[in-house]
This record gives structure tokens, sequence and C-alpha cells, in this order.
């Protein structure tokens, strides 16, 4: 199903040396893509596709983008406002009921009501929001240049490792830094070294610390090493960091349980239940996420795919490069829509409850183009998602493999 | 401690306590302002959006309505005279638009508008009791002299609005009160509010009334000073206020300058200079902080004119994926390269690395 792995195999094997920090996405290419021409090197995945094809896919998409926004109006933001009506019920609610905790169904329902509100909260809403998915409606409570959430990482800072460079370099090798998030290797085309062997145990830590880590990947730690970040630019993300962390901790997990312990004597099981609400949260949106670019048959890219890259092989390269979890309306819901992985990469800015209407066409030219459109349900790509990071914690070959190759050559 | 006991510090105490609670609750819901919360009960609650809820929706003409609304607590009571700028939401996107307040100061604020084009049209006709409308805290000169003075008043058509507030303030208040009003409007059914003008007028000496029909009488004329000398002999000593369409607008302030009275007139002016749209596009750029200006073609990206003229530009992806490169329109008309639609809303946050000029524009940048 994969083609990585045998592209991986033809190029020389990886050196142990640790590659040198990935350097700031920098390039002059501005403005709309041209719609003609074709990058140095096209995936092998779409190399059936003649130049005249890619273009005609790329028309094709954007007459998908053309259409919804023609449409878009005021049932979309009727969507996004019960949906933050919802979510804050649920926010409220579920603390409300947390400080009478000591009553196990009190425990319960405010742990999960809090916890559900969270994942609307930074999925369906703030990471949509972020993108600007809503920015038309030109309300100052519900725009990419306003929003915070409730998560560690601060919003402006994720909206520049997220939207500005994972977006654009979208799982370019060397250029994408949402690759592996620095301390994972996911894919065969990242070089092993010896820090990978903790691949899984990493992966497992990450799950329930999830906004932590996204908070710190944030920093850019290793952009100050390599010279590529100022210290100012470091400080100021730092500073904004602390703040943010600590009005967090303030409320989830001293002012909230402070006042159940006040009221009903509440505090300890308040504590918990804040603790597992913000944990649950956190190994879903590990969970969805790490599916929208790790399951098995994602592909990964060179930096020399994207020299000359045009309109339509962007296009091809967001959609090879992600992968959809299949589920009901709920389930997509509950994702933020990043079920829909593959249209919002190809759409990252169109409403998120318009993925659904958009996912069948734009499955239809996938089809239609031989492009391998890579969906399941969760249980499947997650697995998937999670033999691979066990997979990767080894070297491509391992010693004894490279002897047995070199002997059948 | 005493203090307390009268209106004023009771208020502010209030207000203190109050701003004590939303402090307190935000320890709760940071990162999410409280008021996000309070809205869920209170329509009107917000941090960042000065909202009013409509109160009564009154026709006035076939092609206009009277909206009051009773705003939310951080709205400053207007001056007679004074505008705001009014939100709704038209298919998911709010606009904007200014009015002038036609309530008396002190009251509810209420505007009067007339149907012609997109946003009057809405609210004139889909303007419910219960309705949320956004707003801006009202701004404006046009307002009544500080001493009392003998006053004349010219308007024609919605132009009374800022007008019919001055005089509800004055009139009914004051028994020194002197004021002319001269009223055009195209025939009776088409004038704002001629039944409680004519009631004033019969009711307070300190009002009197001229409604011109130009239908029937044809438009005042200011190439000389024939017709007010007139409707108004001694219009020279009054100080004089005019609301209404462009050409009358800049016809009396002729007039009154050729008079050598330029000071006793006080001119508000409904119309904003509109951005036509300039077909093929390009133009000039002007980037208002950086003090620089460049001339650029159709489909040059503002971005990349931007950075070569030496402006610092905020910028990611480039290619209309991030938003990081939002910048503020402050006027003009921008044409977006993907899509080939225009934009010219005033203060509209636009993605400079796929707009391109289509005409003049001014950044804020
Ligand atoms: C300080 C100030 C106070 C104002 N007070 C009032 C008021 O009290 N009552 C009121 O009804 N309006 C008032 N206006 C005008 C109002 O802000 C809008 O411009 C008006 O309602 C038209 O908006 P629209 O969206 O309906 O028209 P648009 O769809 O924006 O325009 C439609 C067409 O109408 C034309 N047009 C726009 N404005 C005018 C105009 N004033 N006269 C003639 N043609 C025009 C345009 O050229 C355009 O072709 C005021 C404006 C200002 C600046
Ligand atoms: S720079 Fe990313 S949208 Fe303009």
């Amino acid at each position: 199903m994969t083609i990585t792995a045998d592209q991986t195999a033809a190029k020389p094997a990886p050196g142990p040396l640790t590659p040198a920090p990935i350097p700031p996405a920098g390039t002059k290419r501005t403005g709309v893509l041209p719609t003609q021409g074709r990058p140095v090197e096209r995936p092998a995945a779409a190399a059936h596709l003649t130049d005249q094809q890619v273009e005609e896919l790329g028309d094709e998409l954007d007459a998908i983008r053309d259409e919804v926004l023609a449409q878009r109006g005021a049932q979309d933001a009727a969507y996004v406002r019960r949906m933050i009506k919802i979510c804050r019920a649920l926010e409220v609610g579920g603390r409300a009921t947390l400080l009478f905790s000591r009553f196990k169904p009190a425990f319960v329902l405010g742990t999960g009501a809090l916890a559900v509100g969270k994942i609307l909260d930074n999925m369906e809403i703030g990471h949509n929001v972020l993108h600007g998915q809503w920015d038309w409606m030109r309300d100052p409570d519900i725009h990419s240049t306003t929003y915070e959430w409730d998560f560690v990482a601060p919003a402006r800072g994720w909206q520049h490792t997220h939207n500005d460079l994972h977006h654009t370099w979208t799982n370019v090798i060397g250029k994408d830094r949402d690759v592996g998030y620095n301390i994972l290797r996911v894919s065969e085309d990242q070089p092993w070294k010896l820090r990978d062997l903790g691949n899984p145990f990493v992966n497992l830590l990450l799950a329930p610390l999830f906004e932590w880590g996204i908070a710190s990947y944030d920093l850019e730690w290793d952009m100050v090493a390599a010279g590529f970040k100022s210290k100012e630019a470091f400080k100021k993300d730092l500073n904004a960091f602390k703040k943010k962390a600590i009005t967090q901790v303030l409320k989830d997990y001293i002012a909230l349980p402070l006042a159940g312990a006040v009221l009903s004597g509440s505090g300890r099981r308040a504590l918990i239940g804040t603790l597992s609400a913000n944990a649950i949260r956190n190994v879903w949106a590990h969970s969805v996420i790490f599916c929208g670019h790790f399951p098995d048959g994602a592909e990964f890219f060179s930096e020399e795919m994207i020299d000359g890259e045009t309109r339509g092989d962007w296009y091809i390269r967001q959609m090879l490069g992600s992968a959809n979890l299949s589920g009901s309306r709920i389930f997509h819901t509950m994702t933020g829509n990043l079920s829909h992985q593959i249209e919002h990469h190809c759409f990252p800015d169109l409403p998120s409850n318009r993925y659904i209407e958009v996912a069948p066409k734009v499955r239809a030219l996938c089809d239609k183009y031989g492009l391998n459109y890579n969906t399941g349900p969760l249980p499947k790509q997650l697995a998937s998602t999670w033999k691979k990071i066990c997979r990767l914690a080894l070297p491509n070959e391992l010693p004894w493999q490279r002897g047995r190759a070199a002997a059948t050559a | 401690m005493v203090e307390i006991l009268h209106g004023k510090p009771i208020t502010l105490s209030c207000m203190g306590v109050k701003s004590a609670a939303l402090r307190a609750m935000s320890v709760f819901t940071t990162p999410i302002p409280p008021e996000e919360y309070l809205r869920l009960v209170n329509p009107l609650a917000s941090s960042r959006q000065l909202r009013g809820v409509v109160t009564s929706v009154t026709p006035e003409t076939p092609t206009s309505a009277t909206i009051t609304f009773r705003p939310g607590s951080r709205w400053q009571p207007h001056q007679a005279g004074q505008w705001a700028r009014v939100g709704v939401e038209i298919d998911g996107v709010r606009q904007w638009r200014s009015y002038s307040l036609s309530a008396p100061a002190g009251a509810d604020p209420a505007v009067t508008v007339t149907a012609i084009g997109r946003v009057s049209t809405y609210l004139v006709r889909n303007t419910k009791v219960g309705d949320i409308v956004f707003l801006a805290p009202p701004q404006g000169d046009f307002v009544l002299p500080a001493g009392p003075r003998p006053l004349l008043m010219l308007t024609a058509g919605s132009g009374i609005t800022p007008v019919m507030s001055m005089i509800r303030t004055l009139v009914p208040r004051r028994k020194d009160a002197d004021v002319v009003l001269v009223h055009s409007s195209r025939d009776r059914t088409a004038s704002l509010f001629t039944d409680e003008l004519q009631e004033l007028a019969a009711e307070h000496p300190g009002l009197h009334l001229v409604h011109r029909y130009t239908t029937d009488e044809g438009r005042i004329s200011f190439a000389d000073s024939g017709d007010l000398d007139r409707l108004c002999p001694d219009w020279r000593s009054r100080k004089a206020y005019v609301c209404g369409p462009t050409e009358m607008l800049d016809a009396a302030h002729a007039l009154w300058e050729r008079t050598g009275l330029p000071d006793t007139l006080t001119v508000e002016r409904f119309n904003t200079a509109l951005a036509p749209e300039v077909p093929g596009g390009g133009g000039q750029i002007t980037f208002e902080k950086s003090d620089k200006q460049v001339e650029v073609d159709g489909s040059t990206p503002l971005l990349l004119a931007g950075e070569e003229a030496g402006v610092i530009m905020p910028s990611g992806c480039r290619m209309g994926i991030c938003r990081t490169c939002l910048t503020p329109l402050l006027s003009g008309r921008i044409r977006d390269l993907r899509t080939g639609e225009t934009h010219d809303d005033e203060g509209e946050l636009i993605q400079t690395c796929i707009s391109a000029a289509a005409g003049p524009v001014h950044l804020d940048c």
C-alpha cells in the first residue's frame, strides 16, 4: 500500500549523524501558485499524471472551493455560533458540577462535560477559528486575530508553527516540522538516530501531556540554538507561554479545587476531575491529530517535489500527505472535522462544517485521477499510526537485513 | 461613606463591584472573557463588542423606519446631533454603516434609516424587536452650540435625522429656544417626522417650521441668497446647520463663504467617498505607517509591492493559507487574486499576499 518504503530503499542508507535543525521555511514565492508547469520531481504516487491532468485537477479543486464560497452565509454563521454556545454551556456546567464532585455522579458528569467542552473549544472551534475559517463573518469574537483557546499553548505561537509552517510545507521532509514534532520518527525518510529507540515511549508520554508538548514545540527551542530564531523572539514567546501556563494552572488546578473545597469539601475530587478532563482532551487530540498525517499510506515529500510546484501539485501533496477518519457526524464534530484532514489541507480556510459535503467530491476526484484517498475508522488508523511509530524506533534496515540484501544483489 | 447615598457614587460603586466580580470570574474562565459565558443568559454581554437590543421599530415613511435600541452598559450617552456606527449581520457577514441618532439627548438611542442600498434596506425591512445590533460609541461635532443662540436648520431627505435629535432635545425643554427649520423633501409622504414637527411647532413658539416639497416647488437655490432671504430673512444672524445631499451641502457652504460667514455654518455629510472599481486594476498603494507610496499593476500582490518598497510587512505562507499577513485596509479597493472578487470595506483585514490593488489603496502598515 505504501510506496514510501520503496522510495527510501532506493536512497543511500541514512547515516547515523544527527541532521542539522530544519531552517525556517523561507521562499520567495508569493501569491497564487502558477497553474501550469511542473515540479523538478513529481511524487511517485502522482507520477502517472501528465502536466495537463495536474492542471485540470487543480481547476476542479478550485471549483469546489469557489462553490462553497458562493454559498457560505447565514447558515454557516449559525452553525459556529451554536457550537460555541454548546461548548460554553458544557464548560461552565462542567466546572460548576465539579464544585460538588464529592458526590460521585457530579464527579463523572462534571469531568465528562468539561472534557467535551475542552475538546470542542480546542478542535471544532479553536483550531478552525485560528485558521481564519470564520474570519469572513467579521465577528471580533470569532476571529483568527483575537481567539484564544483553553489550551496551554498560546494561540499566536501555534498559528505560526501550524498555519504558516505545517500547512504550507505539509509533509515535506526538511521543511514541515510537524513531521515528528522534533521528538518522534514518523517517516522512513527521516534518518534514524539512537534516540528513536524511545519512539513508542515518547509517544506514550506525549499523548496525555499533549498540550504541554505542543506548547514546548511552538517555542522552537532548536531554532534558537541553531541561530534561526532570535533570542528576543524566543523570549517574547516564552513570556507569553509562561503567562498562559500560569493562568491555565491557576484556573484548573488551584482556583476550581479551592472553590470546591470551600463549597462542599470537594477539593481533591475537583482536582482529579480537571486533571482528567485535560488528560482526556490531550489523548483524544493527540490520537486524532496523529491520524491526520502518520498512518501508513500517508506520503512524505522531498524538497525537489516542491521546487516549481504548481497549484495542482500543491493540492496533490495535500491529498497524498493527509489521511481521513470515517465516522458519524458527531464523531466528525468531536474531531474538529480533522477527520476530514484531506479536505482541510486542500481548503484550510473553508468553514469546517462544509468539509463533510466537500469530501465525496474530493474523493471522486482522487478516484478519477488515480490518487490514493487514505481513509478508515479511528481504531484502524490509530493502530496503523502506533505500529509505524513502533516500527520506526528501529532503523529502516537492520544490519542483518542489509547483509541479506547485499547477498541477494 | 455618606456620598454613597447620593446618586452618582452609588453607580460608581456598582461599576466597581461589577468589574471586580468580572475579574474574579475571569480566574475561572480564562482565557475566555467571562462575558462570553454571561452571554448564554444576557445577549448584550460582550467584552469586545458593544451591543444593543432593538426595543421598537416604527415605520416613518414607505421607505424608512426608526429603530430604537437599549444599548449594553458600556454605551456612552449621545449628544443631540451625533451619529454612531451600527453593525448588522447580513448573510452571516457583519456590515457596518453610520447613522445619525434621531432620539433626543438622554433618551435611548434610535436611528432613522431610509432604504437606499444593501444595509439600509435590510435594516428597514428586516429588523424586529429583540434583534441584536452591534454598536460603536457615538461621535461627531454636529452638535448644538454651547450657549443659547438663534438657529437655522437646513435639511433635505434623511438629512433631517441629526437635526430632529437637536429639535427634540432643545425645543420642549428650553423656553428661550429660537429655531427655524427649513426641510426639503420630495412630497408629503416622503417627508420624515412631519406630524411630530407640526405638533412641536404648534405647541412651542420657539420652533418655526418651513416644509419645502420639491416635486411641486422645486429645490431651494443657493446660487444667490434670494431663496433664503424669503424663507428666513434673518438667516445671516443665525447659527446654521445643514445636512442633506452632497450638492446641497456644497452649494450652501459656498454661499456662506461668499457671504463671509463660513464659521457660522456647520455641515454634516452622509456620503463617504466611494472607492470606484478601476478596470484592469492597479493603482497607487499608500503604506500609511511607513509613509511610503508605490505604483503597481493589477496582479502584483500588495505584500510583494510593500516589501519591495522597504515596508516591514507581516507574512507567513505567502500564498493565502495562514493569515499571518492580515493588514487593515484603510481605504480603497483591492482584488482577491484567487477569486477575482473585490473588497472596499474600510477597516477590513485583508490578506496582502494574495490581494492586489484595484485602484488607489491605503494600507495600515
Ligand atoms: C455621519 C453619517 C450619518 C448618516 N446618517 C444617516 C441617517 O440618519 N439615515 C440614513 O438613512 N442614512 C444615514 N447615513 C448614510 C448611511 O451610512 C449609509 O450610507 C446608507 O444607509 C446607505 O447604505 P447602504 O448599505 O444601504 O447602501 P450601499 O449598498 O452601500 O449603497 C447603495 C447605493 O446607494 C448610494 N448611496 C449611498 N449612500 C447614499 C446617500 N447618502 N445618498 C444617496 N445615495 C447613496 C451609493 O452610491 C450606492 O450606489 C449616514 C452616513 C454618515 C456618514
Ligand atoms: S502570508 Fe499566509 S495568508 Fe498571507
